[in-house]
């Protein structure tokens, strides 16, 4: 009977779409943040930034590979990662953002860091295996994230006026792209039923809690929260994104398939 | 010299069916640099020991935890000049929890942590206080 082929082919694309989407936000915010790579205040936070997206990369590997895999086309992780097109990324808009100054940066990680937290600790309860295990790697390594962050954002909003002018800033320009983290369209709903995957909708809450309680202690506030972004699900992105693309992928679209 | 045996990343070495030496390893970080490069050594050792028909495989479940590495592997590496990880890593551990870190060189518990990320991502860097000296922590996970 054809009839029962048809929802597993359409759930194995389902799957397919929201492993990659986890994929794209590791690789783009990765990318982003290496690009602190020599940059950074201090040569510490210059190995913390690395140490951090090296993370990132590392769990993006693992899913760009279960995705390839999934998707049984024979794509491996070099190519889902270096050879599509823009409009095909469905990372959250909040991780293409600029790295601005270093308030933008810490602001950016630790909005990530308090939503991806409790993201990967639920994921470890998926059914499906894969997920299960990268998150079980995922979630220790996001603690560290979420930390450094926090101490961070301390340490700048409750610093000098300086750094505290900063920190608002920073906060008001971000604030507009924290929306996308609780959304749930068809493919995280329909992986959520299959108990695969997290609903997003309900880490809100708990990611409140953990923001407020370290901007509370950092003496600054999360700002209200008014028209929020959205889109980077479905592949329309802000004009950053494309940018971040063209030096990426730079070695591979000029030499395709190129390995060393 | 501190093993891969010692440090938990080799997890097991078995036969197939099809009579091929399977070596399982296991990664320390999502994002380690090494692991590349440790399977591709575990491939070469074997082959050098002779022995054709081999394979790697990399496992992620369960995950790696400092708790697999061996109390040989903890002396180890302090007489290397690392910190091994102080305590077991089942606890999720308060946001801002310190560890009391003991100084690799004098033994001194008079440390302080300079920054979460060291040289590679399983370490931290302190500093001792009493010595002066600073070292590799390597982070309890
Ligand atoms: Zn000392």
């Amino acid at each position: 009977m054809s009839g029962t082929c048809e929802p597993m082919m359409t759930s194995n694309q389902t799957l397919f779409s929201y492993v990659l989407r986890l994929a794209d936000d590791h690789l783009i915010l990765s990318q982003r943040l290496g690009e602190w790579c020599g940059e950074a205040p201090t040569l510490e936070e210059d190995l913390a930034l690395a140490n951090i997206a090296l993370d990132l990369i590392g769990q993006a590997r693992a899913l760009y590979a279960y995705a390839g895999q999934v998707e049984g086309k024979g794509r491996d992780e070099d190519q889902l990662a270096f050879m599509r097109y823009e409009r095909d990324y469905q990372n959250l808009l909040i991780t293409e953002q600029p790295n601005g100054d270093f308030a933008h940066t810490i602001v950016r990680q630790f909005f990530i860091s308090a939503y991806m937290d409790p993201f990967w600790r639920r994921m470890e309860g998926s059914k499906d295996d894969m997920l299960a295990a990268i998150a079980a790697k995922a979630s220790k390594e996001v603690t560290y994230h979420l930390r450094h962050t926090s101490e961070w954002v301390i340490r700048l909003g409750d610093g000098t006026r300086e750094s505290h002018e900063r920190m608002v800033e920073a906060l008001d320009d971000l604030m507009m792209f924290t929306g996308e983290l609780f959304e749930m369209d068809a493919v995280a709903q329909e992986m959520l039923q299959s108990g695969v995957g997290v609903d997003a909708s309900d880490l809100k809450a708990e990611w409140q809690h953990t923001v407020q309680t370290i901007l509370q202690e950092a003496t600054l506030e999360l700002p209200k929260a008014g028209h929020m972004q959205t889109g980077g699900r479905m592949g329309r992105h802000s004009e950053h994104l494309g940018h971040i693309l063209s030096e990426l992928q730079y070695m591979q679209r000029s030499f395709p398939g190129l390995t060393w | 010299m501190v093993t891969i045996a010692d440090l938990g990343i080799l997890r097991s070495i078995a036969l197939d069916e099809e009579g091929c030496i399977v070596a399982q390893v296991t990664p320390t970080y999502s994002g380690c640099p090494a692991t590349n490069l440790i399977q591709q050594m575990v491939l070469e050792a074997l082959h050098e020991a002779g022995f054709e028909n081999v394979r790697v495989e990399s496992v992620l479940s369960p995950a790696w935890t400092t708790d697999w590495i061996s109390s040989e592997g903890r002396e180890k590496l302090r007489q290397f000049g690392i910190a091994p990880p102080t305590e077991t890593s089942n606890s999720k551990r308060a946001l801002f929890g310190e560890t009391l870190v003991t100084c690799p060189h004098c033994g001194s518990g008079e440390t302080e942590r300079v920054s979460e990320f060291g040289s590679t991502p399983c370490k931290a860097l302190y500093r001792c206080l009493a010595c002066r000296e600073p070292f590799d922590y390597f982070k309890c996970h």
